[in-house]
């Protein structure tokens, strides 16, 4: 019998996440509901002062004057935000000097998800603050980080420790008032990073947080903020995995980059919430803010892998204000089944002799929906701006579909725009060449979409590139053969 | 080795191998000809196992096992080698990365574990020499921009790595120049053994100037319809396939 394309989409639908699993622990957590007093409760919880109290306060209020958008290509059932908990910290201890002090549950988890923290702190210059249903549990490479100056903490703690920093930059990328989800994690967001390097410092390691939803019914806020000062550079990884849901999971970050004179910020994520079963139930809704902001001479990259999310909604940013600032954007975003995306870039460009590159890579399977949207915005100012931007969709099947949105606002002659876009089908051909090698038709088509998403992948930290690849793997090929 | 008895196929209804009988002992070459759209490839593709052809009667025996229900997988673990008349471009999966994966793939079907990183060195460095390629070539995305002649040398390139026991060879002539087909044809021949077979589909007289064929077929509409030495290849290299054909509508 001939191997149809259907069938590969069929077999592609019964792939079924295979992270599912759920950890049960003692959890400290809100009654659903958002009101003021949810909002003030948060920052009580988290000993915070008054002036984050009443910011978050502000957020809260602005946030009851916006009205949730809707976006032409995404569908979903809006998320009912009175019955979510709005907070849930891991009960039994907060903060563990070792691991032996920490839940063997958790590890358990850890262990489930290939994420062995053991494993992960041998791994050669990873450091980890492992964010787990909103409470940091460990950090560690602490004191290596801090002879340099290195700060790299929760954010809960900086607001404590170095109060100072946090309220010159926290909302100076995404203002609070942003848009209607930047809004709402303004004022309820749980935890999240907190990263500043100092001047003329280059972080001698990657660092990497782990996300993970972990709570039944609670939405995760979770707020990052780095702050790369004149010729600094880091690079940070973050990377994330849920457990199997019923009910839908709202998820909505904010990140904020600042790189000012001459400084660099490589932003690298692996995106993996639960995309939903194959009859589209479940799934995280992953409405996200990422912007960073370039001062003079400094570079921005974004990459991000991102397979999973029954809705993603995210685009990491780049305002180039300083004179010869570069913003990058690498992208592979996967749907299959019922997901669908809507993620891209905006570049701003406002200084001179600013440069931006986007590369994106939409591989759509099953039913699902993926769009790229982007916007490349060139100011009056911004002599001799450039761009170039490339977009890739592959797709599998018949029933899911590639769109690509690019808007191109330049204001200014004498910028350099160029646009791209190819869409192209895996073909029948190419598994049967890779069958006669010897290759299954599961490894065959791992290898085509690892082809596909070469550019970008070679942009990942080495371990980030090889856990992005099997995350591709496993969130197309499944139950194949 | 192989052993093909009463083989039809159809592809979309439409029969195109009419009742094909074969057989190919170790070491030995045979060659086909037949005009075009006679069935060729598809004869080759069908050995392989693509499904997209639906063999309605007949079987194909592969070392005395049956092999006409295996997956093309199946097949190439089993030593089945296809040079495709047109082989595929997989962008962004590079010519070593490539076969690097082919052959793990068939070791571990077979049992074994994988080649240690510097045997496959090794064995890329041979090989590659041993059909005068240049190694840039090797980290270029598989086949993506490669000319006609490239394509070829490639596929016996990976033929060279894989080792096959069957290599069929569906027109890899066409697109060499004259110093490509000598170059590629004495790769051929020089992994000849006597365990292992060779079936070469080709147009051309030339190249069985090189690889030397025990047997010559001639395919004509799905129908093995002669079959002789190699001086068949000559003779039809003179007179074309119509005196066949005549034979057939008398016959
Ligand atoms: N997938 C397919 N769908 C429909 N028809 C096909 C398909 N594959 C082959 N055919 C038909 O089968 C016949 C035999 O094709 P085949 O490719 O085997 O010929 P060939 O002998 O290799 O010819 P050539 O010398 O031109 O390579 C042709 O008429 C061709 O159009
Ligand atoms: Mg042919």
């Amino acid at each position: 019998m001939a191997y149809t394309e259907q069938e590969l989409e069929k077999e592609l639908q019964n792939k079924e996440y295979e992270y599912g699993f759920y950890t049960e622990m003692e959890a400290d957590t809100f009654p659903p509901g958002l009101n003021e007093d949810v909002v003030i409760g948060i920052s009580k919880k988290k000993g915070e002062p008054d002036w984050m109290t009443q910011w978050r306060l502000d957020a809260y209020r602005h946030w009851l004057t916006m009205e949730e958008p809707n976006w032409a290509n995404i569908g979903y059932e809006k998320p009912n935000y009175q019955a979510i908990s709005y907070y849930s910290a891991p009960s039994k201890k907060p903060k563990y000097d070792s691991l032996d002090e920490v839940d063997p549950e958790m590890l358990e988890t850890f262990k489930k998800l290939g994420i062995s923290i053991d494993e992960q702190k041998k791994l050669a210059g990873v450091a980890m603050d492992v964010v787990m249903d909103s409470v940091s549990v460990t950090t560690t490479f602490k004191k290596t980080l801090a002879e340099k100056g290195i700060i790299f903490c929760s954010i809960s703690e900086a607001i404590k420790e170095h109060p100072e920093l946090v309220k010159k930059y926290i909302g100076s990328i995404v203002p609070s008032t942003d848009n209607y989800f930047a809004a709402l994690n303004s004022a309820v967001f749980s935890d999240g990073s907190f990263c500043y390097i100092p001047k003329g410092v280059r972080c001698p390691m990657e660092l990497s947080t782990y996300f993970r939803i972990n709570q039944a019914g609670t939405g995760q806020f979770e707020r990052t903020l780095v702050v790369a000062e004149d010729s600094s550079y880091v690079s940070y990884l973050e990377g994330c995995t849920a457990p199997m849901r019923d009910e839908n999971q709202l998820h909505a970050a904010v990140v904020e980059l600042v790189a000012l004179d001459n400084a660099e910020i490589k932003y690298s994520t692996v995106q993996n919430w639960y995309p939903g079963n194959k009859e589209g139930k479940g799934g995280v809704y992953n409405f996200v803010t990422k912007r960073g902001l370039c001062e003079k001479k400094a570079k921005i990259s974004w990459t991000q892998v991102e397979t999973g999310s029954a809705v993603t909604w995210k685009y990491p940013s780049c305002i180039l204000k300083g004179d010869y600032s570069t913003g990058e954007f690498y992208s592979i975003a996967v749907t299959n089944n019922f997901q669908q995306a809507d993620t891209g870039t905006k570049m701003i460009h406002l200084g001179k002799n600013t440069k931006s590159t986007i590369i994106s890579k939409g591989i759509s399977a099953g039913k699902s929906q993926n769009s790229y949207r982007g916007l490349v915005q060139i100011n009056k100012r911004a002599e001799n701006a450039r761009n170039f931007s490339q977009c890739d969709s592959l797709l599998m099947g018949n029933k899911c579909g590639a769109h690509t949105f690019p808007y191109i606002e330049a204001k200014n002659k004498t910028a350099k725009v160029e646009h791209e876009a190819t869409t192209s089908k895996i073909g029948e051909d190419q598994i049967f060449y890779c069958n006669q090698r010897g290759i299954d038709t599961e490894k065959a088509i791992a290898l085509i979409v690892n082809g596909f998403s070469k550019e970008v992948l070679n942009k990942l930290p080495m371990e980030f590139a090889v856990e992005a690849q099997k995350l591709l793997e496993i969130s197309l090929e499944g139950s194949v053969g | 080795m192989l052993k093909i008895q009463n083989l039809h196929a159809s592809v979309e209804g439409e029969e195109i191998l009419k009742g094909i009988n074969l057989e190919i002992n170790p070491g030995e070459v045979h060659a086909i000809m037949g005009p075009n759209g006679s069935g060729k490839s598809t004869l080759a593709s069908v050995i392989a196992g693509n499904e997209d052809f639906e063999v309605t009667q007949g079987d194909i025996i592969f070392e005395k096992a049956n092999i006409s229900e295996l997956s093309p997988e199946e097949r190439a673990h089993r030593g089945i080698f296809l040079s495709f008349q047109y082989p595929v471009e997989i962008p962004g999966v590079s010519v070593t990365n490539f076969i690097k994966t082919s052959i793990n793939q068939v070791r571990k079907a077979r049992g074994e574990k994988d080649m240690p990183a510097n045997e496959m060195l090794k064995k890329i460095r041979e090989k590659s020499a041993l059909l005068d390629m240049d190694r840039k070539f090797l980290s270029r995305s598989l086949n993506e921009g490669f000319s006609g002649g490239e394509k070829k040398r490639n596929e016996i390139f990976q033929m060279a790595m894989l080792e096959p026991k069957l290599a069929i060879l569906d027109e890899t002539d066409s697109g060499l120049d004259i110093d490509a087909l000598r170059i590629v044809s004495d790769g051929v021949n020089r992994l000849k053994t006597k365990d292992n077979a060779t079936l070469v589909i080709t147009h051309y007289q030339r190249l069985l100037d090189y690889v030397v064929p025990d047997v010559v077929h001639v395919l004509l509409d799905g129908k093995i319809v002669k079959s002789g030495d190699k001086e068949l290849a000559k003779e039809l290299e003179e007179r074309g396939y119509d005196w066949l054909k005549a034979e057939q509508v008398n016959a």
